[in-house]
């Protein structure tokens, strides 16, 4: 009896404290995440500028957007050509740094933080040192690349060149990837190989059949990630298109991802509401691509319990 | 771990007799593969500080030099005042030493609420926590700037660093994975002596929570570092500008400079990468531990 009124005590006291505790995190809740997905959701079925107060358009710019901007079309291919070619070479690429990273040599401390070192490079620093490299006129890989006689492109200069330009500028960046496949093959048990071994698999047999499967959660969860990222390139682009909001999206609007499109509309055209709109197409399509990525990998995903 | 690993490899040699000099190409092959890449993601570095110091002539001339003729370290004093370097970079510093110091305290307040006390509905809401990790940027950043710009902090530092104070998943997830290593025994012994759960997160957990706090001033910096979008929002008076936005100058003008502009760069790059190579282990941990940067 006395026992259990002292642990109700106690309950009731941490009750109180946990609440307490978070409450800093609830207001915060409120303020900078339900409030503003509330209202955006709102705002979308509005001709909300910055100061006009909104008045209701119905689902107009939801129609609007789906069938008669022409742009807004530009933006969705431009940001699935990203995502459908960025996003499988990138996770690649990062598998094979992490297998190189993973062998035992001596100077791997060395090489680790080489291969990481771009990530921590600043977007704005790296677009820029990037547009630098590729120069049409002036740059060092033009030049490398007359030096094998081949025809040069002006890169982000071109409309044709400049997408393949920020899928490699993604590739040097690759680090956080690579640290997440390097921790999950550090979690792969050895005896699994040494099984392999002794039943004559050669290095590609092990990789394929035992690296590549037990990774696999790892390799979803990149996919996840860099679709939710790619969705939401701005940085390099808006830079890359040059100063001012109107530019950005160049050259010739290949440039034009979902989140710059979405910038301009909102913050160069004040069009608030119309943006909103966009914005929640884009929370919609990130969540059907999280849905469809997590269902259908039940299929190929291996996990340990 | 790190002994089944020296086990199995010391093991190996009994199960794959291999001629010596097999072994040594095979060796030679790793070190060329490392050497090759690694060279593909350093390259951009050693160009980036090589431009940096060329003359501008040199920079436009044909074949480009790999070392420069002169090394014209003037570069950095004209590229410093060509911009206000130092003032960008001092409120860059200062949104990042203010959001540092609002994020040590009140996620690690609200990491304690999510593990040190039980409540019911604790997990519930936790879970609630994690899923505004899901909501893009995208879908908040045009109520919030309207409402800022309703109370009249748009150019202002605020609307930058308050999200800061009032905790947020990413470190929230981070501190509770700390806390939950932290033995049980410590809080409850505490709470015997009476002391209350403040005096206990203050003067029992924080002072345990240090290599928490470190990658959490690291994770902090890189992202203040990083920010562009932020600070385009709403530094629009230019006194404000962060470094990010300020290197943006020297491509407005028509002509880009770009020796001036790879010598801000390099400026801006150097205290990203020290402070990588001061907290590599801390900063590497957080993300294999988090999933994310």
């Amino acid at each position: 009896m006395r026992l259990s009124t002292l642990k109700s005590r106690q309950a009731r006291r941490e009750l109180k404290w946990g609440l307490i505790f978070i409450t800093p995190w609830i207001v915060g809740f409120l303020l900078f995440n339900l409030y503003p997905t509330l209202a955006s959701f709102y705002y979308s079925f509005t001709d909300k500028g910055l100061i006009r107060p909104p008045e209701s358009v119905g689902l107009d710019n939801y129609v609007r957007l789906l069938t008669r901007d022409k742009q807004f079309v530009k933006s969705i291919s431009n940001t699935l050509y990203m995502v459908v070619v960025a996003v499988p070479l990138g996770t690649v690429f990062a598998f094979i740094t992490a297998l190189l990273l993973n062998m035992k040599v001596r100077g791997q401390a060395v090489y680790r933080t080489i291969y990481y070192l771009p990530t921590v490079v600043p977007a704005v620093a790296g677009t820029l040192l990037w547009l630098w490299i590729l120069n049409p006129q002036y740059g060092i890989i033009n030049y490398a690349l007359s030096f094998f006689g081949l025809r040069s492109p002006a890169w982000f200069g071109s409309p044709v060149w400049a997408r393949p330009a920020v899928v490699m500028m993604g590739l040097w960046a690759v680090g956080t990837s690579t640290v997440l496949y390097l921790a999950a093959l550090q979690g792969v048990p050895q005896e699994m190989y040494e099984a392999a071994t002794l039943d004559g698999a050669g290095w590609l047999a092990r990789t394929l059949s035992i690296t590549i499967p037990m990774v696999s959660p790892v390799t979803l969860f990149i996919a996840i990630t860099s679709v939710i990222g790619t969705f939401q390139i701005f940085t390099q682009a808006y830079i890359i298109g040059g100063s001012g909001g109107g530019t950005t999206g160049n050259p010739r609007e290949s440039l034009l991802f979902y989140a710059i499109y979405l910038y301009r509309q909102g913050f160069v055209y004040l069009k608030m509401g119309y943006a909103s709109a966009m914005a929640w197409i884009l929370f919609l399509i990130i969540m059907v691509v999280t849905i469809v990525l997590m269902r259908s990998s039940a299929r190929f995903t291996y996990y340990e319990s | 771990m790190n002994r089944t690993v020296a086990v199995t490899e010391s093991a190996r040699p009994r199960l794959r007799t291999m001629p010596s000099t097999n072994k040594l190409l095979q060796q030679l092959l790793k070190h060329g593969a490392l050497i090759g890449i690694g060279l593909l993601f350093a390259f951009p570095f050693v160009w980036l500080v090589l431009t940096s110091v060329k003359s501008p002539s040199e920079i436009v001339s044909m074949p480009p030099t790999l070392l420069p003729k002169v090394w014209r370290f003037a570069n950095y004093k004209t590229a410093v005042t060509t911009i206000p370097f130092f003032r960008y970079m001092g409120n860059t510093v200062f949104i990042f030493v203010l959001k540092a110091i609002g994020a040590a305290l009140s996620c690690s307040l609200a990491a304690y609420g999510f593990s040190m006390l039980r409540w019911p509905g604790r997990d519930v809401v936790f879970f609630l926590v994690l899923a505004t990790m899901m909501l893009p940027f995208q879908v908040t950043m045009i109520p919030l700037y309207i409402l800022y710009d309703r109370v009249d902090l748009i150019g202002t530092f605020v609307p930058l660093i308050l999200p800061s104070w009032f905790g947020y998943a990413f470190s929230i997830f981070m501190f509770r994975q700390f806390f939950r290593t932290i033995p049980i025994e410590l809080t409850e012994a505490a709470r015997i002596d009476g002391c209350s759960e403040p005096r206990i997160w203050a003067q029992v957990i924080m002072p345990l929570a240090k290599p928490a706090i470190a990658a959490l001033i690291l994770f902090e910096f890189m992202w203040t570092w990083n920010d562009f979008l932020g600070p385009l929002l709403y530094l629009s008076k230019q006194s404000n500008w962060t470094l990010a936005l300020g290197l943006l100058q020297f491509r407005s003008q028509r002509e880009t400079n770009w020796e001036l502009l790879m010598a801000a760069s390099t400026l801006m790059v150097v205290p990203a990468v020290a402070l990588y190579f001061f907290g590599q282990k801390t900063f590497i941990q957080g993300i294999a531990t988090t999933g994310f940067k």
